[in-house]
């Protein structure tokens, strides 16, 4: 924020930044050979929704949207819960050799998100991995960020930190990653992971 | 493009902030070309004691400033939570987590604040340094949407550096009343000893600053107050904006408001220092009164209530 608008009490909504999520399929590549991680092929956007008609409209039609490309290739129709904080997640399945395909379905949301100008509601994307023994690993991207930070949840609520900072060591050049370790914010039972 | 009209600045409120801020500024130069008169006219030089009270007034004002966290929690008795602290903690730093990446802001320290009294507050004299303190009366009465909206406010307060504006603001008042004092005190002093010419033109001098520095000090209080409640408005418009919820942010002001004229006036006082960084105001409900309405930090609740619905109708627009 500008000094004349702290000055008046103005807040600019932070717009996303979008092309950065294009980066991970290749990063998932180093993934699975440096620690063994492979997508399981479900993806989600987590973006606020906004009270009134103008925004249910927008997501209703991205839902269609998706619905139909699944729908071509035989996949899985899309998704959408709400968690307990009140943020709506958007998730897409595909094949766990689809990643392209995934990265360009969640992509879609965000641009129609963004076109209708609500491009400020998104948070995040999570991309779900896992290794042989099924330990879970979510890469979160950060919209206002452009970063990507590892989320791998314990039972209990516990997050495995050790994981986390090994990801970052294997995939830390590939991916623009958080340096500021506050902002690597757990999303508890977020679908798809 | 869409996204720019629908999150779209209120003009008004720009403009009376602006305004409020353009009448502070000048008050502080009739305030200095005053003094500067008063010198002049009985030859004399005030310079010392001028100066002494802007030091004295500016330590004060920066001290105040950069302990503002750690005083207002104290007063608060609210103390400061992590994460894995208990179901509460948890909830709360989860929902801060989620508006700071959606404001991409950097997360405020937590605190939780054991009263029954329902209300928040964020200070601190930056961001890194900011603090925000939720009530677990607040958290018992509103739905997690209600508390988010709060939290979202209070946020806003934050990113809008309003501990630093409105101490900026008030150093002006500050320096007035420490003036007022010093002048009341060497009017009392040196009008005693009082012989000869130039004791006379001193007292003169003291009775003159000590006028000036009344009509200051009213002034700029009435001006701050009426800055505070600018502020109070933006930080609602910001919030709503942010979480795109105003309806939630709208019940929780309606609750607290309402909640708070309920409580018995011994736990009112002792929280009324405190009153320009709540969320609602520690003080009976008098929405009629004109005159209540122009020493209050912040606005009424029809007024900011009134602000939300355009904030509402602004979201719900449909784009283009």
């Amino acid at each position: 924020m500008g000094f004349l608008d702290t000055l008046l009490g103005r807040t600019k909504p932070v717009q996303p930044k979008l092309d950065d999520l294009f980066a991970l399929p290749s990063a998932a590549v180093t993934l699975d050979a440096g620690a063994g991680f492979k997508p399981t092929g479900s993806g989600s956007v987590c973006f606020r929704p906004v009270e009134g008609r103008s925004f249910s409209d927008v997501q209703k039609d991205v839902q269609e949207l998706l619905d139909v490309s699944a729908g071509k290739e035989g996949g899985l129709p899309v998704e959408v819960t709400t968690d307990s904080y009140g943020f709506n997640w958007l998730v897409s399945s595909h094949m766990s050799d689809e990643l392209d395909a995934l990265v360009t379905d969640l992509h879609a949301v965000n641009s129609s998100l963004v076109d209708n100008g609500f491009g400020p509601q998104l948070l995040c994307t999570l991309v779900a991995f896992r290794d042989d023994q099924e330990r879970r690993l979510g890469l979160v991207y950060l919209y206002k960020r452009g970063t990507f930070y590892p989320f791998a949840p314990l039972a209990g609520e516990r997050r495995d930190n050790a994981l986390e900072l090994q990801v970052k060591g294997v995939i830390g050049s590939d991916l623009k990653f958080e340096p500021d370790l506050s902002r690597w914010f757990p999303v508890w039972g977020a679908p798809g992971l | 493009m869409a996204a720019r009209t629908r999150y779209a600045p209120d003009r008004g409120l720009t403009v009376r902030m602006t305004a409020t801020m353009f009448l502070l500024g000048l008050v502080f130069v009739a305030f200095v070309a005053a003094i500067i008169a008063i010198g002049a006219a009985y030859h004399a030089s005030s310079a010392a004691i001028v100066l002494f009270a802007v030091v004295l007034g500016g330590g004060f004002a920066i001290g105040s400033l950069f302990y503002s966290d750690k005083i207002a929690l104290a007063t608060a008795g609210g103390r400061e939570v992590g994460p894995n602290d208990g179901p509460m903690a948890r909830d709360l730093h989860g929902t801060v987590d989620r508006l700071c990446a959606l404001a991409d802001m950097k997360k405020p320290r937590v605190a939780i604040a054991d009263t029954d009294l329902p209300n928040a507050f964020a200070t601190g004299r930056n961001a890194d340094h900011a603090v925000l303190c939720v009530t677990t009366g607040l958290m018992r009465r509103l739905t997690p949407e209600e508390l988010e909206g709060v939290i979202a406010h209070e946020m806003s307060h934050v990113a809008h550096k309003d501990v630093q504006v409105m101490t900026a603001a008030s150093f002006l008042a500050i320096i007035a009343a420490l003036l007022i004092r010093i002048a009341f005190y060497g009017e009392l002093f040196g009008g005693g000893r009082g012989r000869g010419g130039n004791n006379q033109n001193a007292g003169i001098i003291m009775l003159a600053l000590m006028a000036v520095s009344i009509v200051v000090y009213a002034v700029s209080f009435l001006l701050i107050r009426m800055l505070s409640r600018y502020r109070e408005l933006a930080a609602d418009r910001s919030g709503a904006l942010l979480t795109g919820k105003p309806s939630a942010l709208k019940s929780a002001l309606i609750k607290v408001s309402t909640d708070m004229a309920r409580i018995p006036t011994q736990d009112l006082r002792a929280a009324e220092p405190l009153n320009a960084f709540f969320f609602a105001p520690a003080m009976k409900l008098n929405a009629k009164a004109s005159l209540s309405t122009i020493f209050s930090t912040h606005p009424s609740l029809e007024r900011r209530l009134a602000e939300l619905d355009k904030v509402q109708q602004q979201l719900g627009r449909t784009a283009g």
